[in-house]
């Protein structure tokens, strides 16, 4: 049978909008298989118990408490950091820097650190942070490992942020006297700020969630007690999670899903409810 | 066209062209910080190599209304923002020549343009209200000048809002966001945000070309009445504003794109509108170009 | 005829000058840590080369990059790398042989055949697989991808390349994408338009123009996909069982120069030959990485410039 030209063309559209939507279905359905089988096997281990008690029989029994507390800890370090500086960085970026060789070699630098493999940083952290700067193995070097992973976050997300805001805005506060540092602290900030916070809560979410940065710079497999300050060592939901998989025989699957579970759900929700506060805050400004 | 306007505006245009005569000017309501008087002689502006405007020379008479007209690209915005310094914000714009107001050299070594600018005010093309309430909008240059006492604000925001018009249509809802009110309310909003730090000019960038005619008859309503304290200096692409509102036009005119602007010509705005003394500003305002 | 508010000087009484004094400090604040980025980035290189100086002296480049041998703990040990970067390179290659395809077709879909809403939730969706923590990817492969690859193939045990490779896969979709989804957005819908305009079918316009058009930033999104593959650590270590010897299949169980690191690190001798020698795989990784990004950043900037985006 002989096809014209025209039912050809047809065919091959039909087929490869077929084969394409596929694809995507393949993707959004791996994604949406992902969260409900992380739900499904991480809810029957939640418990009252799980959440508040400290981890017994080598985390077989009992809860997460100190690795929920630690986690949080390192978390809190970690923002407590990145966010004046990569909030600064962005605001250079769009602000301050001038289009210059220099400035396109910062915006080189700050790609790049996004794709450093997040074990290098943890190679990093532990031989300047632990080593180097005599911290050790604690809370405050974890953090400081963190916050130069997180760091590329928080900086492009405030430079992009910040070039969504109209020129005439800064003209119409610079129009009125007031300096370019007064312009960018109480008008272009504050338009940027929904952008801002949806970045960091990102990059802190990943936080979060990373292994490997911690490994060498302060986390810990057991632990009792909570730590007691930025110069102790720690227990992290992640890490928890890792160790009891490979080095725990018979490690108790509910436990350690429950832990996988709260995890994402904290991640998932943080990042959920930035995008929201997000798409509120910018009803109003439709530049 | 200009009747209502005619003999006020000759009054003070007259009186300003010659400045010996300064001492006799009638002026109705003076500004209490100065008369706002600007002089330009021989200005030029340069983007990086190029010269957009070449020689400018021109005086712009206190307490009345100066409009620049020309074709879009002559310079006009350009020449605007040289008034308060706002192409220092652009970066590779270099302004040569001297201006003067009241005296003063602005380009100066030494100015502060924040100093310049809070007595050089400035109303964009589109409304730009900053994202906060209306109070908040007004409040902000005063705030930046130091001001932070609540019954001074309350006073200067509610002066700036009538001297702008908008006062009776805000006054129950000064805590609502800017972004709320109409284009037009906004635009005038951004009058009563630049009129809040006292400025003696206010600068206007083709404030109404992005409102509706009901909108633009309020802004030309308020620059009428306004003129009455304040310098002002409009840009404007519409020929029958200008004729409405100005007492004063300037024509400019970029003849080859490969030349830089340059001030064709200035005069009292009947005048230029119905005799005018150069032939190219004749043929732009009958509209056989532009 | 009074004059003006001066200008100058005048004004500025004691207050104002302790304002821009406080100004020009902030300032500085900014232009400082606008450099962070490059600071951070020259002193991951440092730190890393400084470390590894003892291993390339006493081991040298050559044998620890080709040598096949990786004993860490003998007497004296052997530090041939080759296998890390075989079993590295492994890993990637099945994970974008899985992901690439995929990622670009259902990119293709959402980009240029899907509905707004469709997309919206499509990508939604996808930025969840993102935000989900390696460690938990690994989990999941263990429950599920370890066994079945142990039941389908008929192995003694699921811990082997192919399973680290199908979990990196998934994991490096997200990344693939949204990265070339965005690529195919930047294309204007003039180009699509004048296509369609000459009778082209959608699919036709997309393979004939929009695809081409887009192919730089097609490329950066599979080059961003290696990045992420070969520097991910922690699914890896829990899912290719870690032998360090050369794999002739991918049925057999690697180790990762990722997996490496993470899994010795914490028990060696500081300062030691073989802490020295696994600061030589994170040079390398680093090296690698960078490379890879750099090569997809100047190749981003350039279609940016294109599309004068």
């Amino acid at each position: 049978m002989r096809l014209s030209r025209r039912q050809r063309a047809r065919i091959f559209e039909a087929v490869a909008r077929a084969l394409l939507g596929t694809a995507a279905a393949l993707v959004v359905g791996v994604a949406g298989f992902l969260l409900l089988y992380i739900a499904f096997r991480g809810i029957p281990g939640l418990s009252w118990e799980f959440l508040t008690d400290v981890p017994r029989n080598r985390g077989r029994e009992g809860g997460i408490f100190p690795a929920l507390v630690g986690t949080l800890y390192v978390v809190f370090g970690t923002g407590v950091l990145t966010v004046p500086l990569g909030i600064l960085g962005g605001v250079y970026l769009s602000e301050y820097a001038p289009r210059s060789p220099s400035t396109r070699f910062i915006r080189l630098a700050v790609a790049n650190m996004a794709g450093v493999p997040s074990i290098v940083y943890g190679l990093f952290g532990l031989a300047a942070f632990v080593l180097a700067a005599g911290i050790g193995r604690s809370v405050l070097a974890a953090s400081l490992t963190l916050t130069c992973m997180t760091l590329p976050v928080v900086i492009t997300a405030t430079e992009e942020a910040l070039r969504q805001i109209p020129a005439d805005l800064r003209h119409a506060a610079l129009a009125l006297g007031a300096s370019r540092l007064r312009t960018v602290w109480t008008v272009v900030l504050p338009a940027a700020a929904p952008g801002i916070v949806t970045g960091i809560v990102l990059g802190l979410a990943r936080a979060a969630g990373e292994t490997a940065p911690i490994l060498f710079t302060g986390a810990v497999f057991q632990m009792r007690r909570l730590p007691d300050g930025p110069g102790s060592q720690f227990m992290a939901l992640p890490y928890h999670i890792y160790t009891q998989v490979t080095s725990v025989p018979n490690w108790n699957r509910d436990l350690v899903w429950g832990t996988a579970f709260i995890l994402v759900a904290t991640v998932s929700a943080a990042s959920a409810l930035a995008a929201v506060w997000r798409s509120f805050k910018r009803r109003r400004t439709a530049w | 066209m200009v009747t209502g306007l005619r003999s006020a505006v000759m009054a003070v245009s007259a009186a300003a062209w010659s400045s010996a005569e300064e001492g006799a000017r009638v002026v109705e309501e003076t500004s209490p910080q100065g008369s706002g008087r600007f002089e330009l002689r021989s200005v030029s502006v340069a983007y990086g190599p190029e010269t957009v405007i070449e020689d400018v020379t021109m005086n712009i008479p206190p307490q009345a209304v100066t409009a620049l007209i020309g074709p879009s690209g002559c310079g006009k915005s350009t020449l605007l923002r040289c008034l308060n310094r706002m192409n220092d914000e652009l970066g590779n714009v270099r302004v040569s020549g001297t201006i003067a107001l009241d005296g003063q050299d602005i380009m100066a070594r030494g100015v502060d343009p924040v100093d310049l600018r809070m007595r050089v005010g400035q109303v964009f093309q589109r409304p730009n209200p900053f994202p906060m309430s209306i109070y908040d909008n007004v409040a902000y240059g005063p705030r930046t000048q130091g001001i932070r006492r609540r019954d001074e604000l309350d006073a200067i925001v509610e002066d700036s809002l009538r001297r702008a018009a908008l006062w009776d249509e805000v006054k129950g809802s000064l805590k609502k966001h800017a972004f709320d009110l109409s284009g037009g309310q906004q635009q005038r909003l951004c009058i009563a945000r630049a009129l809040a730090t006292h400025p003696e000019v206010l600068l206007m960038d083709e404030p109404a070309s992005a409102l509706d005619p009901i909108s633009t008859q309020q802004i030309e309503d308020t620059v009428a009445e306004l003129k009455r304290s304040v310098t002002i200096v409009i840009v404007t692409h519409n020929m029958q504003q200008a004729a409405r509102i100005s007492d004063q036009t300037a024509f400019m005119l970029r003849e080859r794109l490969d030349m830089p602007a340059r001030l064709i010509e200035v005069g009292e705005t009947r005048k230029v509108f119905t005799n005018p003394d150069d032939p190219r500003t004749e043929a732009y305002i009958t509209g056989r170009f532009g | 005829m009074t004059h003006g508010r001066p200008l100058t000087v005048a004004r500025s009484n004691g207050r104002t000058a302790i304002r821009r004094a406080a100004e020009a400090v902030a300032t500085g604040f900014i232009r400082v840590s606008g450099w962070t980025a490059i600071v951070v980035l020259a002193a991951i290189a440092v730190f890393l080369a400084w470390n590894s100086v003892r291993a390339l002296r006493e081991v040298g480049v050559g044998p620890i990059m080709v040598g096949t041998e990786w004993y860490p703990t003998s007497h004296p040990g052997k530090f041939g790398a080759a296998p890390l970067i075989v079993g590295s390179l492994l890993v990637t290659s099945i994970a974008l042989v899985l992901c690439v395809p995929v990622g670009l077709a259902a990119a293709v879909f959402l980009s240029e055949f899907a509905t707004r809403r469709i997309k919206e939730a499509a990508k939604a969706v996808i930025e969840f697989m993102a935000a989900i923590p390696s460690v938990v990817y690994g989990l999941v492969g263990v429950a599920l991808v370890v066994p079945a690859v142990k039941s389908v193939f008929g192995l003694d045990s699921g811990l082997t390349a192919l399973s680290g490779g199908i979990v990196l896969g998934i994991m490096a979709l997200p990344t693939v994408v949204s990265i070339s989804e965005d690529a195919l957005h930047a294309v204007p819908s003039s180009l699509r338009h004048a296509s369609l305009a000459l009778g082209n079918t959608r699919w036709q316009t997309t393979y004939k123009v929009t695809i081409p058009a887009a192919s730089s930033g097609i490329f950066a999104a599979v080059m961003l996909g290696v990045g992420r593959a070969i520097g991910e650590t922690m699914a890896v270590l829990m899912l290719t069982g870690n032998a360090a010897v050369m794999p002739r299949t991918v049925l057999e169980s690697v180790r990762t120069m990722t997996g490496t690191i993470a899994a010795e690190m914490g028990e060696v001798v500081q300062g030691g030959l073989h802490y020295s020698v696994l600061f030589v795989v994170g040079l390398v990784l680093f090296a690698v990485t960078f490379a890879i990004n750099l090569a997809a950043d100047v190749v981003l900037e350039k279609q940016r410039k294109r599309w004068g985006a």
